[in-house]
């Protein structure tokens, strides 16, 4: 058997089942390996290596009396350590947001989306680095320090999940939550060479999420294989009482032995060919307003070659236009932020967190907000309270949100029957205009990193699911991504698109030298 | 340069932000490069267009109206800065 650590989420849950390991030894060898390359990578804020052992122990005894009694456990993560973005609530672990805002903070209670992993069996072994409340393109804005790329040290691993995104890709972890407002799950994938899923709007609850932009926020996974995504994405989505955004739409089971989902149209398929390409009778799309000036020549190259290797396992390719994607960044940075501004008004010093002594409440206030939260946050506070504020509120929210109807629109163009275009099933795209750029690389320029979400932000502003994955390497060794993004509700579409790929092609097995 | 010095402090205490006058500074220049780049917008005409609020079509479901456990008083207090008999202490609220 190769080295634990090099299982994919779903080999190493067959190899707790088969007895050819046991949660014990799997924790600690995350643990170990943790402890070896944390020093280089800083994926990590927390460690629950005491609490993570104990719970082995116990789905070992678990896993060792099913065996006896030949039966299955109904769990399918029993014994599995995963990690979590310091974002969402674990009870009894401390959750930062990589805020000081909120150190030392300890929830009472654990976020839905963990706490259905839990109840499926999985461990949870840590909490991962973040930009400060998720806001940011590479972990740089984290107030306890830059999280680095297992592909070269050098580097940003991408943001706001970057710690989750490294952590499996330096196989500290088999697999991690994320979170994607703006491209947090996609972008951080792409850059470390990760596969990573952001659901649609609605089908994962945030109860327990720390909110940036509830509009735009939703919880997603981040694997080695889109099978392994699916596995948390399928346990974790779903309606949640505690949650009144998410949908009341079934989760289907991702069928990966290649039946095609059925089409939304009722276009007649009889004139297709019965071949047994896995992707036949699916149609993705390839935007134009993707491939503009100023992206890395081996991005496009990787992405159209991927799209390439698509078109061989069956699926047709379409050259379609997305005409508002230009327009995405400026509605995401003015909706986003006046969002926060309203989401973190709740850290005041009173309930939780730290406090700045003062006179009066209204200095406490002042003084704990202003000393605790880091520039970039402060930034889109401001950014937020102005575009909300009196006199400004049509010229940038009310036309933002406008616009993001436009945007919307480009989208239900693209995937329903109209006169004027191609109908498609999935859209194919870039992940980020270039590979992982170097830490430090935009100073003290907000506006350029703003600059790195332009892919990313359309699928949030849309609400459409989103599935980055890697689909090879630039002439500097670092990784490409590609992303899928599809209707509403159909990730596993995305999911089954990916798989097929990945049966294919192996740059999703690569491992960084460490 | 759309924002002015008084603009920033005035945002800033809508936000609650205590700054210093450097931050005053960096974040007037920044914001206001920000803002310009947000003029691209009104290149667009939206008359007719409404404004997204929810991006999903569907409606939200309603739960039923019924007490359920939650969080302990305890529990609650448990992150609090400063407690007395029970209760979040705060600094008096008004003149004596």
């Amino acid at each position: 058997m190769p080295d634990l650590i090099d299982l994919t989420l779903t080999q190493t849950i067959a190899a707790l089942r088969n007895g050819e390991t046991s949660s014990r030894e799997l924790t600690r060898a995350c643990l170990e390996r943790i402890e070896q390359l944390e020093p280089s990578l800083h994926a990590f804020l927390y460690l629950a290596a005491d609490s993570a052992s104990a719970q082995a122990d116990a789905a070992d005894r678990e896993l060792t009396a099913l065996r006896k009694a030949n039966s299955q456990s109904p769990k399918p993560l029993l014994g599995i350590p995963i990690a979590i973005k310091d974002v969402l609530t674990v009870e009894g672990l401390p959750c930062t947001a990589g805020s000081k805002i909120l150190e030392g903070f300890v929830p009472p209670f654990t976020a839905t989306a963990v706490k259905r992993l839990q109840e499926a069996g999985a461990i949870v072994i840590g909490k991962t680095n973040t930009d400060e409340f998720a806001m940011g393109s590479s972990t740089e804005n984290s107030a306890y320090g830059v999280t680095h790329n297992p592909w070269d040290t050098s580097r940003v691993p991408g943001g706001s999940s970057g710690g989750s995104a490294a952590a499996v890709a330096a196989r500290l972890i088999p697999a991690a939550l994320g979170t994607d407002t703006g491209g947090s799950v996609r972008q951080p994938a792409s850059f470390c060479g990760v596969t990573g899923l952001k659901p649609t709007y609605g089908r994962v609850s945030r109860y327990g999420l720390v909110a940036y932009g509830s509009s735009l926020d939703c919880v997603g996974a981040l694997g080695r294989t889109s099978e392994d995504v699916a596995t948390l994405f399928q346990i974790m989505a779903g309606r949640d009482p505690l949650d009144a955004t998410t949908a009341e739409v079934p989760v289907p089971k991702v069928d990966f032995a290649g039946v095609p989902p059925e089409r939304s149209t009722g276009r007649s398929r009889s004139t297709q060919s019965k071949d047994a390409a896995p992707l036949s009778g699916l149609r993705i799309g390839v935007p134009q307003e993707y491939f503009v000036r100023g992206i890395q020549a081996e991005v496009e190259a990787g992405v159209r070659k991927a799209i390439g290797v698509l078109e061989g396992l069956g699926v047709e390719v379409h050259e379609i236009s997305l005409p508002h994607t230009e327009y995405a960044l400026p509605v995401y940075y003015i909706i986003a932020p006046a969002e926060a501004s309203a989401n973190l008004a709740r850290y005041d010093g009173i309930r939780y967190g730290p406090r700045l002594d003062a006179e009066s409440m209204w200095d406490i206030y002042y003084r704990t907000r202003g000393r605790k939260f880091g520039a970039e946050v402060e930034r889109r506070i401001m950014l937020g309270t102005y575009a909300l504020s009196a006199g400004y509120y049509e010229a940038y929210y009310g036309q933002a949100q406008k616009v993001r109807t436009l945007i919307k629109h480009d989208f239900k163009q693209a995937f329903e029957p109209s006169r004027c275009c191609a109908q498609v099933d999935v859209i194919a795209a870039p992940v980020t205009p270039t590979t992982a750029f170097p830490i430090g690389a935009h100073g003290d320029d907000p506006l350029a990193m703003y600059l790195e979400d332009v892919f990313t932000l359309p699928a949030n502003l849309a609400g459409v699911p989103g599935l980055a994955f890697p689909v090879g390497f630039d002439s500097a060794g670092l990784p490409v991504g590609m992303q899928l993004m599809g209707k509403h509700f159909r990730e596993d579409v995305l999911l089954r698109m990916a798989h097929a790929y990945q049966q294919v092609t192996d740059w999703h097995v690569r491992k960084p030298d460490l | 340069m759309p924002l002015s010095l008084e603009e920033v402090e005035h945002i800033a205490t809508l936000a609650r932000l205590e700054l210093s006058a450097e931050e005053k500074t960096r974040y007037r220049q920044q914001l206001s490069a920000i803002l310009d780049y947000f003029r691209k917008l009104q290149e667009l005409d939206t008359t007719d267009i409404a404004p997204t609020s929810n991006v999903l079509s569907g409606d939200s479901p309603m739960r039923a109206d019924e007490s359920r456990p939650g969080l302990s008083r305890e529990a609650l207090l448990e992150n609090a800065p400063e407690v007395a008999r029970g209760q979040f202490k705060i600094p008096p609220v008004f003149d004596a």
